[in-house]
């Protein structure tokens, strides 16, 4: 989460004081990402500092009666944001991935209890998680988006958990098992 | 005594070495009022399940009570009548009629059951009602979205006094919004007393559930631990804690 480039948006807004900037921040993004005032202000030092904001300036530190307006190179650096896609061509070093991985080498453990294990946890959070939208989704749309996130990156683990139980007990009917060829492991490595 | 429970549930297909075991003893609770989610793959029997608890199939095995009376006590005409008055079902693919509206769609079990018209129709204009759906009571199916055709259909499985809503995998083909909308409806039937069973594969549809239940090759490998009370959970949320 991109405090600095969120700030940003809220000042494309209009001219706003650190204390209302924080305000919005977290209403803004469903409450979910607490901001302390000490973080507000160091951003906005460092974008100011950059030219992309600019305050009024009394001669004062970055204080309560500050006002902050975006630059016009503070709005391109925001455009420039807003339409570059983050980087997400390194697959995450996933503790669960490497976890399966591991049980699959361990005698004794099934792997696919250790998976079973997860995917209960896993839907436990998502219950948490609908409950919360059941109650107040209809209320507070920026909130039902954050959950709605939340939900779908729970429910992507919990896909992959299927999808790799599915496979092992494949895996297991069609002994020996396939291993990968060396050209795509060698890419594999490559991408690391 | 729960509403419905499974005791003991097995069904077998084939025989000898053709066997197939289906479901393996499985024990099942659901209160009047609550939502349970049976979720497993494709083949792990949560939709034989279904078909069991609805009286359309018979366990090999086992006993399925439903408001303290067994399915095995039952005639066969007091089982057809159990699945027009008490049980409601909800499939994937809606299964309306194409030739009847939305209302019509909704009344006829009850017009099947033997109710005038007239009283079949309010009950069904209450249903639709009930779900927010009253003004497409006139029209008909191919009139109306994936979503309301679904909703339609769990409209129809909780008209009149039906208590058990039996759902296989009941978002289907929806988006996620609508998806969210018939899990809603469920809810809704839930809090008017109605115990529901959900069969899917899906975590999200599963998670609107009160408890989820882990099928496996047909045996109950594992259960939900229910939700914790709304405040706790605004203190007991991992990080990052939502604050409210």
């Amino acid at each position: 989460m991109s405090v600095r480039h969120a700030l940003l948006a809220f000042l494309s807004e209009a001219p706003k004081y650190g204390l209302q900037l924080r305000q919005e921040f977290e209403e803004g993004t469903g409450e979910v990402w607490p901001l302390n005032v000490g973080q507000v202000y160091t951003t906005l030092q460092r974008l100011e500092r950059d030219e992309l904001i600019e305050s009024d300036d009394r001669g004062e530190e970055a204080g309560p009666q500050k006002v902050f307006h975006i630059t016009e190179a503070g709005r391109k650096e925001l455009d420039t944001w807003l339409s570059t896609p983050s980087d997400m061509t390194e697959p995450p070093r996933d503790e669960l991935v490497i976890k399966v991985l591991a049980a699959l080498h361990v005698p004794g453990v099934s792997v696919h209890d250790v998976i079973q294990v997860h995917r209960r946890y896993l839907v436990e959070l998502m219950q948490q998680w609908t409950r919360l939208k059941e109650d107040e989704a209809d209320f507070d749309l920026t909130f039902a988006l954050v959950v709605d996130a939340e939900l779908f990156r729970l429910d992507s683990v919990v896909r992959w958990l299927d999808a790799a139980d599915g496979r092992l007990k494949r895996a297991a009917l069609e002994a020996p098992s396939a291993k990968p060829g060396p050209l795509i492991r060698r890419r594999l490595v490559a991408r690391r | 005594m729960s509403y419905l429970q499974l005791r003991q549930v097995s069904k077998s297909y084939g025989a000898g070495a053709t066997e197939v075991h289906a479901l393996s003893n499985i024990n099942l609770a659901v209160e009047r009022g609550s939502l349970v989610a049976v979720m497993g793959p494709s083949g792990s029997g949560k939709s034989t399940l279904l078909t069991i608890v609805g009286s359309l199939e018979e366990p090999t095995s086992g006993e399925v009570v439903i408001d303290g009376v067994a399915l095995s006590s039952m005639s066969r005409n007091d089982k057809a009548r159990l699945r027009r008055r008490t049980v409601g079902y909800v499939f994937q693919d809606f299964n309306l009629l194409a030739g009847l509206t939305a209302g019509e769609n909704v009344s006829l079990p009850l017009e099947l059951d033997g109710i005038s018209a007239k009283k079949a129709h309010l009950a069904g204009i209450a249903a639709l009602e009930e779900l927010g759906l009253a003004d497409r009571a006139t029209h008909y199916p191919d009139e109306l979205s994936g979503g309301e055709r679904q909703r339609v259909a769990i409209a129809r499985a909780i008209v009149g006094e039906r208590t058990l809503l039996l759902a296989d995998e009941p978002s289907g083909a929806l988006d996620s919004t609508n998806a969210e909308a018939v899990m809603r409806m469920v809810l809704v039937a839930c809090h008017r007393g109605v115990a529901a069973v959900v069969v899917t594969h899906d975590a999200q549809l599963a998670s609107w559930a009160d408890r989820v239940v882990f099928i496996r090759d047909g045996k109950i490998v594992d259960q939900t631990v229910p939700p914790p009370s709304l405040e706790s959970l605004i203190t007991d949320l991992p990080a990052p804690s939502p604050r409210r």
